[in-house]
């Protein structure tokens, strides 16, 4: 089998070695076509491979049947048009798939998910391996030369081949290339070898492929057209040559919202002078686009100038507009004293793009039939993308994702292409995958290669899986939850043991007994982190068939568990705790009024129930606190098992000048608020009644809630500070939801470590990677919250959509300098409403500090005071909907025309369980 | 995680074998004329040499040998130029580095396991091991002193020979076992278990696991170690 080995030398960075590395040619390697019969497919139940009869699309240029080879470059850059389900029978060379994973690894991802998916019949053809297809590196020639050389030989090889087989048709193999040398060279040596764009075209059947088409390719001619706009980006070796010597400064680009000729970089490392600098103007921002990654350089310091708090929006829709852009340059420069100056920089180059694809909707040329159309994103970050498409009469009206190819020097906005069409703007649907995208949330079904780790079905507990496991079956046990619940990751039990104490069991949906660390669908749960729960749709972070079935502990049926037993006495002290994987069958689900409704959708009427009605059942709280218990509990054992390497979860006290808006507020109304500790805080709480304002309180408790920091997930050996404030507890963990969170998934393995029931593997006990892991699920914990209040409000807005507008009793909650926030009890909608606007006479405003109130004219806010608003839903802009507010009273005396206000909102719904479940600390925990 | 993909998709390793697949081997006995007995072993591109003295009479203190069964002496070197990261912090003063004296305690544990040493009684047999170039598997240290014995004509259980494996974990599919590593692949820093077998008694006479490995995952590594000793016997036995 071995035939011949040659010898690899290389050199690496710094010293040179000469390493020698065997390299194995072997005469064994199939080329997946299924009619070819010389090549022995290798093992049974291997990839389909190629189709015997390739069903592809048919194409003017190849009417044969064809399979396609695309070259590095064309993988990279047309990823998309490939994974367009219309594409099939395509051969990856291994040559190809090493250098697309030397040079991105998102999409070397994208590939070999494409190529296990039986379906598309992407065959990866293993040529460097082949006895045939090897070459060896000229002389003189460059590693990339010998790679094309390598693909060409590749396609040669094939085309012999596949005429060996003798059948009656034919089959081609096409060679894409977009590099014009490669494909005259391929030409040249007999390959039948187009662009990705002539074939794409050839496709009579499918044009609309052609809009999915990366314009890389554009980027050649338009240089001669056009004049340069940006100056030239250096390149990356001396960028980092220029950022060790101070030159350059590195840093995270982030555009302002606000104003698109403004963006801060956020410089990293931790140097405490020029953190933030600031660049302005088109030039000076240099095609950076937000988030990238990129090199400044910082300017004298008489260039420097201050943030503008000028809204500017990049409207322009003509390219030729430059004086056009520097006029309003001029507006940035307004004279400010010396101590506004910030240092500011320019961009010179880009260290790292950070592009994705982007969600907006098109702004259609003027111009009739132009195929060349701008696209505006719905993050006003993202600069406006120039795509070509033929359907921007389709795409009109539509929510689309476009990716960005490039930005040429010469060119006013940055090139894109289109990939996806989301559907019409407003419609449900869409706005929810909308919100997914922008908020980052990993939403897509899940892969082939992660469903293949699911346990087959039917399912059965086998001996295999008592191992380490004790039988509970016995016991009863009952889950408690609210209705329509289907994924039940946590039940009960109690009993009175002989010797007059109770056993109480808390039982969790055993998740890590399917989910085995580093296999797909491991990497798959901690990449989502977290189940995003939207308004009517649930984001798994595992399959369904573990969320709502395996692991959730229905009623009668055996489920595999993990239970924290304590024994207790009856004035519920614990005497005993113990931890052990299990069997359960639960004998009945009881469900509970539900508390956390927070915005129940009727289908035919978009109604909320009032949420002011609903009060905390006890039953809840009772399965609350056992859940918080076997956390704590949790928490202790594996830390005290592994100090180093424990996933706890803390929550920082807040700095105390936090609650001096609490405290004051809560002067103004005569009562008073201490904050020196948790418990005096949760007491004082409670005391601070008013007889006449019932409501009162509910206010106090959400204004306390902002005085909060966040909760977070971090690994015991990178940190000293445990404590959890809101729950009072020196340590505490998440144990108890493992179907929704990945950090309970740790905390399971790690348990079931230091009981003995399962093994470590080398990520486990691996606190950097932890710690790592750790901030990742912080930030899907962030963003799942963001993309919840998102979809709220969305849903705040379809209502509103029907209703009208609403006058509604509210009260403030906050008082700024120029706006008021204020909640609306009836609907738990929140909105700051500002007393300035574009336009109008500008009231005059007095804010104080010290109440704090604000005195807009004649009339006085305080916090707390009962206003009265109309509601309504502004859709001016259709991709930036918002309600809208209208104060009614009291009436504020207008300084000229009185017409009513017209305040923003930012609408923000409070759910209910944050103001009730307060003193039982869970949302925000 | 851009380091070394032990496995591809397609099912072959980096160097272009499949997982139970072994690195050529050659060896050579007989190349030293004035050794009692030699052997020259090359697994892939791991080059070793090996020479056995003796059995002869025991030097120096005497009181070191025991009274019932052969002494056996090992040492284990690495050429200058061997590569590999074998010589790299070696002690001016010769005698070896750390590493090589960690390899001759394990290779002496290794033969005194294989070697009728009740034959021997009061006598002294030498083993001496170099690498010339080092590729992964020190371990053909072990199977070329065992190759050196049977040259020397030393009364053996039957021929030793080592073999390693280890673990890929591709991000789909199930781990795969992979036979005899190759120094890329062991530096990629999955789990290695070493083994040596007497293979006559089919028992083993070292086994050396480096890094963490799951219970449940130790069986098929095992016995992908087990079959690359086999392997290697079987080529072997050959020469």
């Amino acid at each position: 089998m071995l035939t011949s080995r040659t010898f690899v030398k290389r050199t690496r960075a710094g010293a040179v070695v000469k390493v020698v590395r065997e390299h194995y040619l072997r005469d064994d390697i199939a080329c997946g076509a299924a009619a070819c019969r010389l090549c022995t497919p290798a093992g049974s139940g291997s990839a389909p491979g190629l189709e015997a009869r390739p069903s592809g699309p048919a194409s003017s240029l190849c009417p044969g049947p064809h399979f396609l080879l695309p070259d590095t470059n064309l993988l990279l850059h047309q990823i998309d048009i490939l994974e367009d389900p219309v594409i099939k029978n395509v051969i990856v060379l291994q040559t190809v798939l090493q250098e697309v994973r030397h040079r991105s690894a998102p999409v070397y991802k994208r590939i070999r998910d494409v190529i296990q998916n039986p379906e598309k019949h992407f065959y990866s053809f293993t040529n460097e391996h082949h006895r045939e297809t090897y070459i060896e590196q000229k002389r003189g020639e460059t590693s990339n030369d010998r790679n094309d050389r390598a693909i060409r030989v590749a396609v040669k090889w094939y085309n012999e081949h596949l005429k060996k087989t003798e059948d009656a048709e034919k089959i081609e193999v096409i060679f894409l290339t977009n590099d014009n040398t490669n494909k005259e060279k391929a030409l040249e040596e007999g390959i039948t070898a187009y662009t990705c764009e002539e074939y794409i075209k050839s496709l009579t059947a499918n044009p609309e492929l052609v809009d999915r088409l990366a314009c890389v390719s554009d980027e050649g001619k338009e240089i001669e057209g056009g004049k340069i706009i940006f100056p030239e980006h250096i390149p990356l070796s001396k960028l980092q040559q220029g950022i060790k010597s101070g030159i350059y400064l590195q840093g995270t680009y982030r555009a302002n919202r606000e104003n698109y000729l403004e963006a801060t970089v956020w410089v990293h490392g931790d140097a405490e002078e020029n953190k933030e600098i600031i660049v302005q103007g088109l030039k000076h921002l240099n095609r950076a686009i937000h988030e990238d990654v990129v090199a400044v350089e910082l300017l004298a310091k008489d260039e420097w100038v201050a943030p503008s708090s000028v809204v500017l929006q990049d409207d322009g829709q003509n390219e030729e507009d430059i004086e056009n852009e520097e006029e309003k340059e001029n507006i940035l420069k307004t004279s400010v004293s010396k101590d506004m100056l910030r240092p500011t920089g320019r961009v010179v180059g880009i260290i790292k793009r950070n592009w994705r694809p982007y969600c907006g909707m098109l702004s259609k040329s003027q111009i009739k039939e132009a195929r060349r159309h701008l696209f505006t994103p719905a993050d006003r970050r993202i600069p406006r993308i120039r795509i070509e498409t033929r359907q921007a009469d389709t795409l009109e009206g539509q929510r689309i994702i476009v990716a960005i190819d490039g930005w040429p020097r010469n060119s006013r906005y940055p090139n894109g292409h289109f990939v996806k069409n989301l559907g019409s703007a407003g419609d449900k649907e869409t706005e929810t995958e909308v919100l997914l995208l922008e908020h980052d949330v990993p939403h897509q079904a899940f892969s082939q290669a992660v469903l293949s780790f699911l346990p087959k079905m039917p399912w059965s507990i086998t001996e295999e899986d008592m191992k380490h496991r004790e039988d509970l079956r016995h016991l009863t046990v009952c889950s408690v939850d609210p209705p329509g619940c289907t994924d039940i990751d946590d039940a009960l039990h109690c009993r009175e043991i002989g010797n007059g104490n109770l056993e109480v069991g808390v039982h969790i949906a055993d998740v890590s007994h399917f989910i085995r660390p580093g296999n797909a669908l491991d990497e798959e749960s901690v990449k989502r982190g977290t189940t995003v729960y939207l308004c009517e749709k649930r984001i798994d972070m595992v399959p369904e068939l573990l969320s709502s079935n395996l692991c959730s502990l229905r009623s009668n049926v055996d489920r595999l568990a993990f239970s924290c037993i304590w024994e207790m006495n009856h004035k519920a002290e614990i005497l005993k705790t113990r931890f052990t994987k299990s069997i359960i069958n639960s004998k009945v689900t009881l469900t509970l009024a539900s508390p956390e409704v927070r915005f129940h959708m009727d289908s035919e009427t978009h109604d909320p129930i009032d949420l002011q009605t609903k009060e905390l059942k006890e039953t809840n709280s009772m399965v609350e606190e056992f859940m918080l218990l076997a956390n704590i509990s949790v928490a202790q054992k594996i830390y005290d098992e592994f100090p180093e390497f424990a996933l706890l979860r803390k929550h920082p006290a807040p700095p105390p000048s936090n609650y001096d808006i609490l405290v004051k507020a809560a002067k103004s109304k005569n009562l008073e608020i201490k904050t020196d500790s948790a418990k005096a805080l949760a007491e004082s709480l409670d005391k601070a009644e008013s007889p006449t304002f019932p409501y009162l309180n509910t206010l106090l408790r959400i204004l306390t809630t902002r005085c909060m920091m966040q909760a977070v997930y971090f690994c015991s050996g990178m940190d000293n500070d445990f404590h959890h404030y809101g729950l009072a507890s020196p340590i505490y963990t998440h144990f108890t939801s493992p179907i929704r969170r990945y950090a309970d998934i740790i905390v399971h393995r790690l348990l079931a470590v230091a009981i003995g029931a399962d093994s470590t593997y080398p990520e486990l006990t691996d606190k950097h990677k932890l710690a790592e892991m750790c901030k990742n699920l912080n930030y899907r914990h962030k963003m799942a919250q963001y993309a919840q209040r998102a979809s709220v409000a969305f849903h705040t807005q379809l209502f509103f959509k029907t209703k009208g507008v609403v006058n509604e009793d509210a009260y403030i909650l906050f008082v700024r300098k120029n706006a008021i926030v204020v909640l609306i009890p009836k609907y738990g909608l929140e909105g700051t409403v500002f007393f300035e606007e574009k336009d109008k006479p500008t009231p005059k405003l007095e804010y104080n500090s010290e109440v704090p109130s604000l005195t807009v004219e004649d009339t006085i806010f305080h916090v707390f005071d009962k206003v009265k608003v109309n509601i309504m839903l502004d859709d001016s802009n259709i991709q930036h909907q918002k309600m809208r507010m209208v104060l009614v009273e009291p009436k504020v005396r207008q300084p000229k025309i009185s017409k009513s206000f017209f305040l923003f909102i930012r609408s923000n719904m409070i759910s209910q369980k944050k103001k009730s479940r307060f003193q039982t600390h869970v949302n925000i925990f | 995680m851009a380091g070394l993909e032990l496995v591809s998709d397609a099912g072959f390793r980096a160097d272009g074998r499949r997982p139970d697949e072994l690195r050529k081997v050659r060896a050579r006995l007989g190349v030293l004329a004035r050794a009692d007995g030699s052997a020259y072993l090359e697994q892939g591109n791991t080059k070793v040499l090996a020479a056995v003295y003796g059995p002869h009479e025991v030097r120096g203190s005497r009181s070191k040998a025991p009274p019932d069964r052969a002494l056996l002496c090992c040492r284990c070197s690495s050429a200058p130029f061997a590569g590999g990261g074998e010589r790299r912090r070696r002690p001016p003063q010769g005698g070896g580095d750390r590493r090589s004296g960690e390899r001759a305690l394990l290779l002496r544990g290794v033969l005194e396991g294989a070697v009728l040493g009740q034959l021997y009684p009061r006598s002294q047999i030498d083993v001496h091991v170099q690498v010339l170039q080092a590729d992964g598997g020190s371990w053909a240290s072990v199977s070329a002193a065992g190759l050196a014995l049977q040259d020397a004509g030393v009364a053996l259980r039957g021929p030793v020979v080592a073999g390693s494996a280890g673990l890929a974990e591709p991000p789909a599919g199930p781990p795969v076992a992979l036979s005899d590593l190759s120094a890329a692949e062991e530096a990629a820093g999955g789990p290695r278990l070493v083994v040596a077998t007497v293979a006559g008694s089919g028992q083993l006479a070292l086994c050396q696991l480096s890094a963490r490995l799951h219970q449940e995952r130790l069986r098929p590594v095992l016995d992908a170690a087990q079959a690359a000793c086999r392997g290697l016997h079987a080529v072997l036995d050959g020469v």
